[in-house]
């Protein structure tokens, strides 16, 4: 990785600056490389529904959607819209070979029953005891659909994310401030900066971008974490 | 003989009292039962509670009883319709906003004899302590709250206790279905619609096409007729309006 020294004095990620780090296509593009063959996933919007573009050859992963759809496949094209087949979204979308449908019911139990490898959501604040905030900015309008269920019973939640908001501050926190999602559920982070894990109830720095130096991760984090770069990681 | 076929839909909808508590399937407007709700909206119905994942992104169905004025209460994971949240931020209409998977449980629940059960979703947010906001007074100001729930710890992590929903009427849509009563959705427009035909103490049923008793075979029913009690046929479906993607994730 290239040692590039930040000055201590830059403001944090201001709007001028050069890019540093993933874009968004970026993001989910180094968390695709981490899903493994056979794993059921769930998708949230925003980030998260550009990874299945960047899933390995050979991996197959299973596209799960609340509304009871496991095998989902692209969104539809135009001539093949069908209403009675859509996303969690409400797009219209195809299925793949092995598809299979469910009621809502079948698809929480799905969720909650530990039968999802990995829900991959966006966030709001995730906090250093791995809060997850994403659901609902104060004073808009208040909606949650499958967010809460999908963090409480998915074996994973990985987040992928920004660093840091559109005025700069960090979206790692030590507490989340936005009402929560669920507590001490996140187990992954991927932002433009930085990988993070979750073990043993500590955050981990794990990887930075290319580009991207510890320090600067350092600086635009405002939560606490152990750093476990290079070789510490595959420990 | 058992024929719960009726053809005058008007008629049939007729028996639902305004203020009734009403379950109601569909995911958007995949799998919502247009036909039932424009019958209850012609009827003119109103101040009804309803159970349902989302109120609209167009102003059919459910949307259209929002902008009719005919809730009283929502209760819903996602409801999307802005003139929604301009009324229950105006105090005229309530939302109980509850997790997507709590809402199809307390459904599946509630029909199928389970008075209450214990969840992890939700648990140590604002939607299960006591501070989420349930009804606005006409100013502005809070007007009620849902409650705390109960909670219990199991496998060391906390669970909420929730309610299951026993609904006064359940309106449900289904591809086929026959004079017996049973039905079969198509694709993902199942969604909630066995649930809210689970939970209603009284279910109506519209259906894209009427089939013959035995042919749809025994195994392909995914709710038989023991749940629904009267069977209309859907009017043909309108263009749906382009439903625009929305999120509360950035």
């Amino acid at each position: 990785m290239t040692e590039t020294v930040q000055s201590a004095a830059a403001p944090p990620a201001p709007a001028a600056a050069p890019r540093v780090g993933r874009t968004r296509d970026g993001i989910a593009e180094r968390l695709a490389q981490d899903l493994r063959d056979g794993f059921v996933v769930n998708l949230g919007v925003g980030i998260p529904l550009e990874v299945p573009r960047f899933i390995p050859l050979g991996v197959e992963v299973i596209l799960h959607a609340e509304n009871g759809v496991l095998g989902m496949g692209p969104l539809a094209p135009p001539e093949l819209a069908d209403n009675d087949l859509t996303d969690a979204g409400k797009q219209p979308i195809t299925l793949v070979s092995g598809a299979a449908i469910v009621d809502s019911a079948t698809s929480f139990a799905i969720v909650r029953g530990g039968h999802l490898d990995v829900t991959i959501l966006g966030a709001l604040q995730v906090s250093e005891d791995g809060d997850l905030a994403n659901w609902y900015v104060p004073g808009r309008n208040p909606a949650v659909g499958g967010a809460m269920d999908l963090v409480a019973g998915a074996r994973e939640v990985w987040v992928a994310m920004e660093h840091v908001d559109r005025k700069g501050k960090p979206k790692l926190v030590s507490q989340c401030t936005m009402p929560l999602t669920g507590r001490n559920c996140v187990t992954r982070v991927y932002t433009d900066l930085a990988v993070f894990h979750f073990v043993d109830g500590r955050l981990r720095l794990r990887e930075c971008a290319p580009g991207v130096t510890p320090e600067l991760v350092r600086e635009r984090t405002a939560a606490d974490y152990i750093e476990e770069l290079g070789d510490a990681a595959d420990a | 003989m058992i024929d719960k076929f009726r053809e005058d839909v008007l008629a049939v909808v007729d028996i639902v009292p305004s203020g009734a508590c009403i379950a109601i399937g569909g995911f958007g407007s995949s799998g919502r039962p247009d036909t039932l709700i424009d019958a209850l909206c012609d009827l003119g119905k109103r101040d009804l509670h309803l159970v349902v994942n989302n109120v609209g992104a167009d102003f059919l169905g459910v949307g259209r009883m929002l902008v009719e004025g005919r809730l009283r209460r929502v209760t819903a994971s996602f409801p999307i319709l802005q003139e929604f949240y301009d009324e229950y931020f105006a105090g005229k209409v309530e939302l109980e906003l509850i997790p997507q998977g709590t809402l199809a449980e307390r459904l599946r629940a509630g029909g199928a004899g389970i008075p209450a059960f214990f969840t992890p979703s939700g648990a140590g947010t604002m939607l299960t302590d006591g501070t989420f906001v349930d009804g606005y007074n006409p100013d502005g100001t809070p007007a009620s709250h849902l409650p705390p729930r109960e909670t219990r710890v199991f496998n060391g992590r906390e669970h909420v206790l929730e309610y299951g929903i026993v609904a006064d009427f359940a309106l449900v849509k289904a591809h086929q279905g026959d004079r017996k009563g049973n039905l079969r959705f198509r694709y993902s427009a199942r969604n909630f619609n066995p649930l809210a035909g689970m939970a209603g103490r009284h279910t109506f049923a519209e259906v894209e096409q009427l089939v013959e008793v035995d042919e749809l075979h025994p195994d392909d029913i995914h709710l038989p007729g023991v749940f629904v009690d009267d069977v209309i046929v859907a009017l043909p479906t309108s263009p749906k309006q382009p439903v625009l993607p929305t999120g509360p994730v950035p």
